[in-house]
């Protein structure tokens, strides 16, 4: 099995203080903490388990600038066998489906049994990438998979559904998956391997290389335009309770007693 | 050139409540354009759920085939190439759901029309459509404007437009499906249902959430401990279940369980909303969270702006004390 992972450097902001950039179109990225999507991770431990039970090679590609090697290192100190990233200035501004793009010309010349993508990137939120890919690679998909078997020339796949339910949904091969979280645990790469990875090659390509015309990626090659990115306005806010731990402690304990929870 | 479609999502026989969201929407722009509202069902066998719908749009497109049966995107996407090719819609809804996730994206690419994804907003302003959407995990929107085109499909947030009632009565028109023998690169085998759980969260009044704030499965025993003195039961947000802390039967969400308990504290979760959209019809919700943007606090009763390390022992201390 020759499986391709596409995985993206995101910026992690659950706990991160965001801002918007003076242009008011873009985030603010001084001061936040970049790794790998946490739905790529799942994909590439994915790939890599099944290489290590099937046999084959593990390639990691990401769209992006330098700062993102640091991704496709972690990547290759979790087994991956290769990666390529694909950068070029006029990439910015791109939305979900320029990148299908890039990724499309990008992996239309490589040997691939299975691609992976994460089921979305926890920055855009897009979820466009991966079945988009699917129809320019012209390979069935299938979406937020939770499980895989794989029987000679086609995939079993479990999909998520609402409320828990799940169905299972067989895939000819070669296909493109997208991966969601949980579907594995993904191992833990210690410093050492990450070291080690440094000496393993990135294959850098600009869009020349691959072929793919300017006007097909950044904005006039996207879907959508950006036009403002803003707060959300506070439509309802909790009211806050303020003081100490016992302070606040008293006052959770005094609501919920005068709603007969206590 | 100034319709507007909806794709009426259903499973099992059930029209599921993003549809009903996505045709109220759909019937203000539609107005708004002076066009017409379609909704689209495929199906087989589902000529009592297109009469449903026939309640909420002015025209109803029914289309039955065995292939059909089940939610199949391949299926699908060949007939609603079809339909839009022939009708040409100004926009089309989808839900972005498990469904709408799987269709959407490849629908677009094939006929080169832009896709917005997973948008809570989408506006008419002189003839000019403006989207909303959330990135960073709910924390920031975005308003975007698609590059020009013949028409548009966008996908839609569940619970992000309100149902309404109204006063229409739709027709039905039967389309012949322009499916020719199955597709044999994709087939729908089964459904699998979650095994039972060992714990039902939605039978419990008091439930004690917990996300990935907590950082370490060592912690889960002592916020137990809090969901004990209050006589209720711990739940989770997805991450702490894909880590494999807690079983999946304690998740709440859109993929976990929908729950109303008379009372839900969160500890240590954002608030995005496949989250929220579990919870947020619980009777009161307090909410604890070191970030004061997080989104739980517009879901939230009352908030505590702090580290729940330090709240969790106090508060159970003091709820010891006033049982005491
Ligand atoms: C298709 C799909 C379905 C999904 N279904 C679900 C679902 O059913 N349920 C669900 O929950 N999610 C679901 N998710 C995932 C969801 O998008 C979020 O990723 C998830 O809810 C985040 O969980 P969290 O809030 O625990 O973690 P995070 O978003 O990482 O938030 C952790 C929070 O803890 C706070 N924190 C950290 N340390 C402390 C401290 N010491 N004290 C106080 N606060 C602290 C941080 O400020 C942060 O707000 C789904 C996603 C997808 C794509």
């Amino acid at each position: 099995m020759d499986i391709i992972v596409c995985v993206k450097h995101v910026p992690e902001t659950a706990e991160a203080e965001l801002k918007i950039a003076a242009d008011g179109k873009t985030m603010e990225s001084i001061g936040l903490v970049f790794d790998v999507n946490e739905w790529d991770d799942y994909a590439l431990e994915e790939a890599v388990q099944i290489k290590e039970r099937l046999g084959g090679t593990v390639t990691a590609i990401t769209v992006g600038s330098d700062a993102a090697d640091s991704t496709l290192r972690k990547c290759l100190a979790r087994g991956a066998n290769h990666s390529i990233r694909i950068t070029d200035s006029k990439i910015e501004n791109s939305d979900g489906y320029a990148v299908a793009k890039i990724l499309h010309s990008a992996i239309m010349n490589l040997p691939y049994d299975i691609v992976f993508t994460g089921a979305q990137a926890g920055d855009d939120g897009y979820s466009i990438v991966g079945p988009a890919l699917a129809e320019l690679l012209d390979v069935p998909h299938a979406t937020m998979v939770k499980k895989i078997q794989i029987d000679g020339s086609s995939v079993k796949v479990n999909r998520e559904l609402e409320g828990g339910l799940e169905e299972v949904l067989e895939v000819k091969l070669p296909a493109l998956l997208t991966i969601q979280t949980g579907i594995n645990e993904p191992r833990y790469v210690s410093i050492m391997g990450i070291r080690k990875a440094m000496k393993k090659e990135i294959k850098i390509l600009a869009l020349s290389d691959i072929n793919l015309d300017e006007e097909e990626v950044g904005e006039s090659g996207s879907w959508i335009k950006v036009e403002k990115m803003y707060l959300p306005p506070v439509e309802k806010q909790a009211e806050l309770l303020k003081g100490s731990p016992e302070e606040v402690s008293a006052k959770i304990a005094e609501i919920l007693k005068a709603q007969g929870l206590i | 050139m100034s319709n507007v479609f909806v794709l009426t999502e259903h499973r099992r026989g059930q029209i599921r409540d993003i549809t009903f969201e996505m045709l109220t929407k759909g019937r203000e722009l539609a107005e708004k354009l002076n066009g017409k509202l379609t909704a689209l069902i495929l199906g087989n066998n589902i000529k009592a759920q297109a009469k449903t719908l026939t309640e909420h749009a002015e025209e109803v497109l029914l289309i039955e085939n065995p292939q059909l049966e089940n939610f199949n995107s391949d299926a699908y996407q060949q007939v609603l190439s079809n339909l839009i090719q022939q009708f040409k819609p100004y926009l089309t809804l989808i839900g972005h759901t498990s469904y709408g996730v799987e269709l959407a994206p490849r629908l677009s690419v094939s006929l080169k029309l832009p896709l917005a994804t997973d948008c809570i907003g989408l506006k008419l302003e002189n003839d000019q459509l403006t989207i909303t959407r959330q990135v960073f995990g709910g924390k920031v929107n975005v308003d975007a404007t698609f590059n020009e085109a013949e028409g548009y499909i966008a996908t839609v947030r569940q619970a992000a437009f309100p149902q309404e009632e109204t006063e229409v009565k739709g027709e039905i028109k039967e389309i012949p499906s322009p499916l020719l023998k199955e597709g044999e690169r994709k087939r729908w085998i089964e459904y699998r249902l979650p095994p039972p759980g060992e714990v039902d969260i939605t039978a419990s009044d008091i439930l004690v959430g917990v996300g990935r704030g907590i950082k370490d499965e060592g912690e889960l025993p002592a916020i137990e401990e809090l969901a004990k003195v209050l006589r209720g039961v711990l739940a989770c947000s997805r991450p702490i279940v894909d880590k494999g802390w807690l079983p999946n039967d304690r998740q709440v969400g859109s993929s976990g369980k929908t729950v109303k308990p008379k009372l839900y504290i969160a500890l240590g979760i954002s608030g995005a909303f496949q989250h929220i959209l579990g919870m947020k019809e619980s009777d009161l919700i307090i909410a604890v969270n070191k970030d004061p943007n997080a989104p739980i606090f517009s879901a939230a009763d009352y908030g505590i702006v702090d580290d729940l390390f330090k709240i969790v022992p106090a508060l159970k201390q003091k709820i010891s004390e006033m049982k005491a």
